[in-house]
């Protein structure tokens, strides 16, 4: 038993609503508020969700099984990676949703860096000997069998609505893995890239945020994470044309997906907290 | 096209009335348009791009705005004079008006009452009526493309489409029927020639521009060559006539003709590239090229050239269930959505691509668009408008990859 199971909830009788847990691990809460963001849907989603195990929304929890699984974060400790394993064992469908639990999230560069932990947990933190850590932050699916991943940092509601909606219906979730300039094409938003100077990862990043960064005039910072066949390498090129230097391609790339296959594979230098230089 | 007429009577553009109207006429094409209890969508200045969108009145055009255009790249720009039309095309054809992104096909419910183990399913169709549209503004390029949309989405019977909107490619239609899909949508088109084709347009040498062929209710041709600011206004059917009517202005006469042709010569000339029709049957014939490797290598798969392209048809269909609406959840609507061949899923049987390349799949797209389109709908599915070229985040060039295609030992990216 962990910690998690200590709970005081109980499966009311007759309740044949499908039992739903959500879990945390390293992430920023973000993803599961997208949860309670869906206001208007909420009450309906209850009407078919029992709630089972959300700390956000009740400290009563149960112990399972669970029908789904919602996980979030990544694994950075070696409590984390028990825990993971045992949320697989009580879940019966288990989603990971956003860019941590799926590629290991912005706490990932570290991952990248060639960096001494123990070095980095000394400048980080006043007491060092109080935290310990793995080597490396790693997706979900690194550790157990992932059933469907949500892209986004945070994930959209509409399609974690959509997954819910789906499960219910028993049929499969109609989750794009094309690029986010398919969104804006539909939406007829005027591309940033080729009609100003903004770098936009839309070409190689997976769509599904409705295009939310180009429709403000922003390029795409590439939080959900690479499209299929995400051909980086060429826009990177193309970027190098347009004068982006090493710098700002690096600061580009590296954020909440920057471990994700795809993105961390490119030859642009690696942001060293510690160092000067490599 | 209009329901007034057939789509056989176009007279040959000698018989057509044409009359010459000052530019502010423009104002009262649009509201007589409006009047009609049409909806107008045209070109408009919208976020540093000159887009098609809904307009209320002339004002909303683009007066002294122009584009630039080039491979992955675009602006817009001031000109010195003040005119409606002086810029290529607009970001998007007008495709998204007439085949949306996104439609409902049809809903289906599933009735609980009584409980029995046969649960009757009410099918419905999607009720909204599209909105009376007129597309002012529509390039020759963009008119060719309707007509080729059009007779993409007609339900076939036999081995090639019927069609009957007019092609300026000046391909000849299998049957005059009633045309397809977009053509039953009536829309009134007010067609313009162009007279500052772009560094990215090639419709010269597909022979779709940069007049209008056929398939208008009105054209016209703004004159900007110096002398007064005038439209000449040709038109082909009787819807065009009627509302051509309402407009002030005197009859067009040779001279008037004289100069709009001049402007053509000059439009032609001012492409910024051209296609050899020799090339893309050539390229065909190059399968094993090694430049299909090369331009997979540099193609992002990202899909905007197959998005932006007016006569690109491809959908698919998604089986929409939500939360709110039915207590049980137990609508279901079926929508059609735009999909691209740049995607694994459009290819995919049993869960996997059978194109599972980028090359593969640029490779399918392009001698799609240029060579099996003839075989499918006795046309080619380019109509030259360059957006491909222009949108692509990386610069594709499909002219300049065709090309070195057409070649099997020079034009290889090393
Ligand atoms: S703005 Fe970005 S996401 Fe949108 S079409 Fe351009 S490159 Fe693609
Ligand atoms: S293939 Fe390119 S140039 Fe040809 S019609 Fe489509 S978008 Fe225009
Ligand atoms: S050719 Fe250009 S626009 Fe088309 S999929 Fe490739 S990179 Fe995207």
């Amino acid at each position: 038993m962990t910690a998690d199971r200590s709970g005081d909830g109980e499966v009311p009788a007759g309740d044949d609503r499908v039992s739903l847990a959500v879990w945390k691990f390293a992430s920023c809460d973000g993803c599961q508020l997208t949860l309670l963001d869906c206001e208007d849907e909420l009450l309906a989603v209850a009407d078919r969700f029992r709630f089972a195990h959300f700390l956000e929304a009740s400290s009563a929890v149960d112990d399972g099984p669970f029908d789904v699984s919602l996980v979030e974060g990544s694994i950075t400790t070696a409590d984390d990676v028990s825990r993971i394993h045992d949320i697989r064992e009580r879940s019966a469908v288990l989603v990971t949703i956003g860019a941590c639990a799926n590629a290991g999230g912005v706490q990932a560069l570290r991952n990248l860096a060639d960096v001494d932990v123990d070095e980095l947990r000394s400048i980080v933190y006043p007491s060092p000997e109080l935290i310990s850590t793995l080597a490396s932050s790693t997706p979900i699916a690194d550790h157990v069998e992932v059933d469907l991943e949500l892209p986004g940092c945070p994930i959209d509601r509409n399609q974690l609505l959509e997954v819910l909606a789906a499960f219910l219906a028993g049929r499969a979730p109609n989750l794009p893995t094309t690029s986010v300039c398919v969104e804006c094409k539909a939406r007829d938003l005027v591309c940033v890239a080729v009609a100003g100077a903004e770098p936009c990862l839309g070409p190689v990043t997976r769509s599904g945020c409705g295009a939310l960064c180009p429709s403000v005039g922003r390029g795409c910072y590439g939080c959900f994470g690479p499209a299929e066949a995400a051909n980086t390498s060429s826009l990177v090129e193309r970027l190098r044309g347009d004068g982006v230097d090493d710098g700002r391609l690096t600061r580009l790339l590296h954020t909440f997906n920057a471990w994700a296959p795809g993105f961390r594979d490119q030859p642009v230098a690696v942001a060293d907290p510690t160092r000067s230089g490599r | 096209m209009p329901s007034t007429s057939s789509p056989g009577d176009d007279p040959a553009p000698g018989d057509r009335a044409s009359t010459i109207v000052p530019a502010s006429e423009l104002d009262r094409l649009i509201q007589v348009l409006r009047r009609q209890g049409r909806t107008v969508i045209g070109p408009t200045l919208g976020d540093g791009a000159i887009v098609n969108d809904i307009v209320e009145s002339a004002d909303e055009l683009p007066w002294g705005w122009t584009d630039e255009q080039a491979p992955g790249r675009y602006r817009v720009g001031r000109l010195p004079t003040s005119e409606a039309f002086g810029f290529a095309n607009p970001t998007q054809s007008f495709k998204r008006h007439l085949h949306p992104p996104r439609t409902v096909l049809f809903a289906a419910s599933r009735d609980h009452g009584g409980g029995s183990a046969e649960v009757p399913v009410t099918i419905a169709a999607a009720e909204s009526a599209p909105p009376a549209l007129a597309l002012v503004g529509v390039r020759s390029c963009d008119l060719a493309a309707l007509a080729r949309l059009d007779a993409a989405l007609t339900p076939r019977t036999g081995s090639r489409a019927t069609r009957s909107w007019g092609d300026g490619a000046g391909a000849t239609p299998t049957a005059n029927v009633d045309g397809g899909p977009l053509r039953a949508l009536e829309p009134f088109v007010v067609a313009v020639s162009c007279s500052r084709p772009g560094q990215t347009c090639f419709c010269a040498s597909m022979g779709t521009g940069p007049t209008p062929g056929t398939g208008y209710d009105l054209a016209l041709t703004e004159l900007v060559d110096g002398g007064p600011h005038e439209f000449l206004v040709e038109a082909a059917t009787d819807a065009g006539r009627a509302v051509a009517a309402e407009l002030l202005g005197r009859p067009a006469g040779a001279v008037d003709h004289g100069r709009a042709a001049a402007m053509a010569d000059r439009a032609a000339a001012a492409m910024g590239r051209r296609l050899d029709p020799d090339d893309p049957p050539a390229a065909g014939r190059h399968l094993d090229h090694p430049r299909w490797r090369d331009v997979g290598d540099r193609c992002l798969a990202c899909a905007n050239c197959t998005l932006v392209c007016p006569t690109c048809f491809c959908g698919a269909t998604e089986d929409v269930t939500g939360f709110d609406g039915e207590p049980d959840l137990e609508r279901t609507e079926r929508h059609l959505v735009w999909d691209s061949c740049f995607g694994s899923s459009f290819s995919a049987l049993n869960g996997n691509p059978v194109r599972a390349s980028t090359a593969d799949r640029y490779r399918h797209w392009l001698l799609h668009k240029l060579v099996t389109w003839h075989d499918q709908f006795g046309t080619s599915g380019c109509v030259g408008c360059g957006r491909c070229i222009t949108w692509c985040p990386v610069g594709i060039d499909l002219t300049e990859e065709v090309a070195a295609l057409a070649r099997p030992t020079t034009g290889v990216a090393s």
